[in-house]
Order: C-alpha cells, then sequence, then structure tokens
C-alpha cells in the first residue's frame, strides 16, 4: 500500500488538496486518509498528483539502433520524465509493417514492466511509401495507431486508399508525420531569416502546411480518424482549427521544444537543435501555445528521437535529425501552460490516452482508477545534465528548467522517485 | 584566439584596419621590396575540402612571401576515406599548425575547426554562409578605385542566393557605408533578407543608379539552374552585355569574383572592356589575405 499525502490531486470535479491511498494496481481512496501500518508513506509537499503521462510519439530504436536507446533504457528515460505510457514508433530497423513483427514487438514491449509501451504500425510496406502495410494482421495483433513517421504518405491516392481502409477498423488511427518532401528535403532548419544567414537550405513552413491540408481533405473525404504528428506552424493549427469547426476527426500533437524555443537559438547551429520539423518562428511558436492553451492541438508529444554525442558532433548539416524529450517535457509543458494543472494533464495524459486507445491510462485519480501516476512539482528549479536515456542530445542540456517529476508509479509500483521521504 | 571567422558584426574601425593593412601590402609589393618575413617559423595549413584555384593559390603565396611554413591539405586527404570533420582538423592541429585556413563546402565548418582546434582559423569561404577574404578584397579594390567606399550603390547581381561571397558582401559593405540593391529573380535572391538590403527584378531599371554592378555567378552546382526557365532567358533579363553598359553612368565599374560564365552573367566585351575591375580585385588577393594572416597569427608587420 501506498499513501501520498497533501498532493494537489486532479480529480473528477477539479484539483483538491488531500491524499490518496493506491493499493495492488488501483486507486482504492482519495481525501482525507488515516495512517496504516506498513504502508509506504508519501509527501507530496503540495506538488500535483495526476494521471500518468502518455507520449504519442517516441523512439526507443529498438531493435536496430539500440546504441542510441533501447527498450529498458527509454522506458527508464519515460519513467524519469513521469511518463507511464509511451507509443513507440515503427521506424525501427526493421520497421513493424506487419504481423509477425508486431506481434514480436507488442510481446517484446509486454516485457518491460516499468512503462507501458503501445507499440505503432507503418502505414506503408517498408516505410517505402508505396504499398498498403499488412494492416489486418498488425491489427488482430493489437494495433490501433498507424503511420510511416519520418514521412508522409507521398500520394494523396495511397493516402486516400489507406484511409478508406483503416477507416473500417474500430480504434485504428492514421498518424501522419507532415512534410511535403519536393519542398523540404534539401533544408536544415526553418527557412527565413536565419537560414539565410547562414546559407543554409531552408525548411519552408509551407512544406507542413501542404500535406496538412491534403491530409484533412483525405480524412473528412473518408471519414477516417486523423492525428496530425508534431505540428509546428501557425498555418497548420489554423487548418485544424478550421476542419474541427467542420466536423473532420482530426487530432493534433506539438513538441515541447516547439513550444519552448524558437529559430533564434540556432546563431550557432547547436546539432542539438536539429530536428525535424524545425525550430520555427517567434510567431509560430507563440501560435503553438495559443493552440495548446485553446484545444486546437490536443496533445503535447515528444518525439524522443535519441542520437549519440558522437553522431551529433559533426556540422549542423551532417548532423542527424532529432533531440530527446522525455525527461524534460514536463517542466518545459508546464511553464508553456502558465502552471495551469487540469490544461496539463489533458494535453500531456488524457487526450493522448484517449487518442491511442489507452483505456489504463489518463483516467482523473478516482477511487477505481488505475494507478499510473506521476507526482510533478511545477516550482522545483533544476539543470538536465545526465539523462536515463542512453543518449544526451536535448535542446535543453545544461539549462535551467522549472518543474520536476517527483515519481512515477505504473500499476502500482514507483518506477520512479526523486527526493521523496 | 583570433582569426577570421565572419565580417558579421564587426565595426567599421576594425574593416578599416584590415584594410589599411592590405593597402600597405599592396605598396610594398608595387615598390618592388621584399616583404617583411613576420611569420617566419610559424606554420600555416591551408585546408581545402572543395576545389578551389584562385583563393586556395593566392593564401598559400601570401603565406609563404611572409616567411611561413606551408601545408596545404587538397582533396586528397583522408576525409574521403571516412575521417570525421573534426579527427581531421584534430590532426592538423597536432602536428603543430599555427593557423587553419579553411575551405569546406559546410557552414559551420570554419566555426567548428576554430572550436576543435583551438587555434587561429581563416575562413576561406565555407558553404554558402561566407567568405570574408573575398569582401576584404573587394572593399579593398573599392577603395583603390573610388577612393571611399561611403555612398556607393553597388547592385548585386544573379545568385545571391548560392554566394557565400555576396554573404560577406551584406555582413561588411553596409557597415563601411556601401548601399546595396540585390537584383535578380526571386529564385536566386535570399528568403528572406535579414540584412534589410533593397530588392529589385529588373536590371535596367537600377542600372542608371549604380556605381558598381557586381556580378554572381549562376552556380548550377549549387542547383541554381532549377530555379531559372534557362540561361538564355535570365541573360536576356539580368545578363550584362555591352549594349546595358550603355545604361550605366560613365563612372560606374563592373566586379565579378570568378570563376566567370561568360555569356550567362557577364559578356566578354564587358568582363575584358575598360569598366571592369576585375582584375585589380585578383590583383589585390595575395596583399589582403597577408594582411589577414598577419593579423590572425600577430605577426603585424
Amino acid at each position: 500500500m501506498i499513501i501520498i499525502e497533501d498532493a494537489q490531486v486532479l480529480r473528477a470535479t477539479g484539483v483538491e488538496r488531500c491524499s490518496v491511498v493506491i493499493e495492488g494496481d488501483r486507486v482504492v481512496a482519495v481525501g482525507s486518509v488515516d495512517a496504516v501500518n506498513g504502508a509506504r508513506v508519501i509527501g507530496a509537499g503540495c506538488a500535483w498528483l495526476g494521471p500518468g503521462l502518455v507520449d504519442l510519439h517516441v523512439h526507443f530504436r529498438d531493435p536496430g539502433q539500440t546504441w542510441k536507446e533501447d527498450l529498458d533504457s527509454g522506458a527508464r528515460s519515460a519513467a524519469a520524465g513521469g511518463y507511464t505510457a509511451v507509443v513507440t514508433m515503427p521506424n525501427t530497423d526493421p520497421p513493424i509493417d506487419g504481423g509477425s513483427r508486431a506481434v514480436e514487438a507488442i510481446s517484446r514491449g509486454d516485457s518491460i514492466d516499468s512503462v507501458h509501451i503501445e507499440v505503432a504500425g507503418a502505414l506503408t510496406k517498408g516505410r517505402a511509401g508505396v504499398e498498403m502495410a499488412d494492416f489486418d494482421a498488425m491489427y488482430e495483433a493489437g494495433i490501433r495507431v498507424f503511420t510511416d513517421d519520418g514521412d508522409s504518405v507521398p500520394e494523396a491516392g495511397l493516402l486516400r486508399r489507406i484511409m478508406t481502409y483503416l477507416s473500417a477498423l474500430p480504434g485504428a488511427v492514421i498518424a501522419e508525420h507532415p512534410e511535403d518532401r519536393s519542398m523540404t528535403a534539401a533544408g536544415h532548419l526553418h527557412e527565413g531569416a536565419m537560414s539565410d544567414l547562414h546559407g543554409i537550405v531552408g525548411i519552408p513552413g509551407v512544406g507542413e502546411e501542404a500535406i496538412v491540408a491534403r491530409d484533412i481533405a483525405v480524412a473528412r473525404d473518408t471519414g477516417a480518424r486523423l492525428h496530425l504528428q508534431h505540428l509546428s506552424t501557425a498555418a497548420a493549427v489554423e487548418l485544424v482549427r478550421h476542419a474541427r469547426v467542420t466536423g473532420a476527426a482530426v487530432t493534433a500533437e506539438v513538441t515541447p521544444h516547439h513550444l519552448a524555443i524558437d529559430d533564434g537559438r540556432l546563431e550557432h547551429l547547436d546539432p542539438n537543435l536539429k530536428m525535424y520539423p524545425p525550430l520555427r518562428s517567434p510567431a509560430d511558436r507563440s501560435a503553438m501555445i495559443d493552440g495548446l492553451r485553446d484545444g486546437v492541438i490536443d496533445a503535447v508529444a515528444t518525439d524522443h528521437a535519441p542520437h549519440t554525442i558522437v553522431e551529433k558532433a559533426v556540422p549542423f548539416e551532417q548532423a542527424p535529425r532529432g533531440v530527446i524529450g522525455l525527461e524534460t517535457a514536463a517542466a518545459i509543458v508546464s511553464v508553456a501552460l502558465s502552471g495551469d494543472q487540469a490544461v496539463f494533464f489533458e494535453r500531456m495524459s488524457i487526450s493522448p490516452a484517449r487518442i491511442a486507445g489507452l483505456a489504463r491510462h489518463g483516467m482523473l485519480v478516482e477511487p477505481g482508477a488505475p494507478a499510473n501516476l506521476v507526482i510533478f512539482d511545477p516550482e522545483q528549479r533544476w539543470v538536465p545534465r545526465v539523462f536515463a536515456s542512453k543518449s544526451a542530445n536535448s535542446p535543453f542540456l545544461g539549462e535551467e528548467l522549472v518543474g520536476k517529476v517527483l515519481a512515477t508509479i505504473h500499476e502500482g509500483v514507483i518506477t520512479h522517485e526523486e527526493g521523496l521521504t | 584566439m583570433s582569426g577570421l571567422l565572419t565580417l558579421r558584426g564587426v565595426t567599421a574601425d576594425r574593416l578599416g584596419e584590415l584594410l589599411d593593412a592590405g593597402q600597405r601590402h599592396v605598396e610594398l609589393i608595387r615598390s618592388g621590396a621584399s616583404a617583411p618575413v613576420t611569420l617566419a617559423r610559424r606554420t600555416v595549413t591551408i585546408a581545402f575540402f572543395e576545389p578551389s584555384t584562385r583563393t586556395r593559390l593566392s593564401f598559400e603565396k601570401a603565406a609563404m612571401t611572409l616567411g611561413a611554413t606551408v601545408l596545404t591539405l587538397g582533396q586528397e586527404s583522408s576525409t574521403v576515406k571516412g575521417e570525421s570533420f573534426r579527427d581531421t582538423i584534430q590532426t592538423l592541429t597536432a602536428m603543430g599548425s599555427d593557423a587553419l585556413v579553411i575551405r569546406h563546402h559546410l557552414a559551420d565548418a570554419a566555426e567548428l575547426a576554430a572550436r576543435w582546434s583551438g587555434i587561429p582559423v581563416v575562413n576561406a569561404g565555407v558553404g554558402r554562409r561566407e567568405h570574408p577574404t573575398q569582401t576584404l578584397i573587394d572593399a579593398l579594390t573599392l577603395r583603390q578605385h573610388f577612393g571611399t567606399l561611403h555612398g556607393l550603390r553597388m547592385g548585386m547581381v544573379g545568385d545571391v542566393r548560392n554566394s557565400r561571397v555576396a554573404r560577406g558582401h551584406l555582413n561588411a559593405l553596409p557597415t563601411l557605408g556601401v548601399e546595396l540593391t540585390l537584383i535578380g529573380p526571386s529564385t536566386l535572391l535570399p528568403d528572406a533578407n535579414p540584412w534589410g538590403a533593397r530588392t529589385s527584378h529588373s536590371l535596367d531599371e537600377e542600372l542608371g543608379d549604380l556605381d558598381v554592378v557586381y556580378l554572381f555567378r549562376i552556380q548550377r552546382e549549387r542547383g541554381a539552374g532549377t530555379g531559372l526557365p534557362s540561361e538564355p532567358s535570365y541573360h536576356l533579363r539580368y545578363g550584362m552585355s555591352e549594349e546595358r553598359l550603355s545604361l550605366l553612368k560613365p563612372t560606374s565599374m563592373i566586379m565579378h569574383a570568378g570563376p566567370m560564365n561568360r555569356g550567362v552573367e557577364i559578356d566578354d566585351a564587358v568582363a575584358d572592356g575598360e569598366r571592369s575591375l576585375i582584375l585589380s580585385q585578383v590583383a589585390n588577393g595575395v596583399p589582403m589575405r597577408m594582411a589577414v594572416l598577419e593579423d590572425a597569427l600577430g605577426g603585424r608587420s
């Protein structure tokens, strides 16, 4: 039994300062609680207590590139960041694009105790963007999120056949990485003043906007559930806002780094600031924050993309795209949301769990709820220097952050704790 | 650690000092006197990771003239065997180089070389980002011809987007009082123009107001061709032909950093004519680079 005392608890009725009792894998009591012999008692010191965080978008590089990350290190990184569930992208080597690979990936994921690993499958065979992946076998294996993340489905005709097919499978979500390669492939950072100054080919915002517009049109036409990954431009947010008004089944995510920093930081071309989509303009960044606050953007997803120090210690144009995010996301997002606890858990846990169809995650803290929980102190200051991840390619490496995860509880077991009594 | 990585943010006074030092070498060479061996017992490593003729040769001559030991790393380097840029830089440094002169196709190569070597680095042209010694050479050429740069109107015509020379000019020439106008099709001009330079899409409308027409090569190797319907079409609207010379003020001059695509951005009669400063630009290459190397190595004469 675990008793968490004196927390700001996110209940069905709102935030309440009280205590929570966990027994087995369930929350059994919420409110004022008497001491129980033999229970672990945690003083939360008025920190936030809410449902464990859910990340719709991580790369654990396993199988294929386990020098960057593997399921174990990825799970430790997730727990350290307050996460109890993550959706792993299928662009492993080999990619998850058929039944036997799906079965194996799910079984390996289930062998990890500290976090729920929800395996996503590819949209096309070999992620090659040419033929439909083996949807039925993957669906039978339990996969619900389908994505070619790293690439969009290149042709609208193929996307329309895929969406038509998947719209018939209940709960199936098409998660698209919006990038028109014909406009973006040569680029390395946002096209704008900074790309001009460096003389490096830019990645224009319209490369994202064009695919978002196409995907919304095809989703509306087919009735498929579309989830747009890592939006970064004001124009894309406006397209989603409009799509909502007209009733399309579209959800969207944003990364922490697109909420926190913009391309003005690229004066010195730090490879830990290179990712896709790129850091955009200050106006784009503020549109992402507004979109997250007002709910046009449903979820924050880290796009946790580990690369080693050696891989990143190269000229900017040769550096691989991607940054890690699991261990710093909560701090970044609580600041971006100005410390609004209810909205924080909505975007970091409740909505992403709903989008991925995770019944045991993203539940308000009430008796009977699964004990997937996080304790987060929104005021503690800290500096990320070492990570549970195998990689350290964080844009926030060495920078002071405000807000720290004190404990993560997965299915009633404490998977991470720091500085607790 | 000194060196010359960029001219962005460099003050007019500092630019003036470098130009004055370059001018002293021009005059010394003209007088026939032998140069002071201010870099004796110093090792200058000229590491070029990209093809170049005039820049590499003029740096070599500049360093040798000042008495330095010169090591030249060309494209035979072990980078073709897969050695990382970082390892190459650290190897060159460990061999006892006192300064590195870097030419590379990637934008941050000189900056990284400076960080990874800890010794002075001279940017000899990186990526599309900057070619600061060419900008100093051109500024020196303009100062010699016009007496001052202040108030000069320069049109930068053509493939500005892909030009490292153009970015150096945009970073430094306005500091010296030059008014720049970028002239060319939109596909060959910068996207956001953070320098705030005037832009124009009509060469004919601008020519009468310009003191200097600086022509930029269409960089086919950087894909500039895909931003143009055709080279004859470009030449029709932006090529510096003999007929267009007649639209210039009688005192206006033509510049080009080479190599030239004759018949595309510049016609033979213009390149070889009396309005051309092109050979003066080439002649200023060695003395200006001597001044930059002395400055980088603290061996000022």
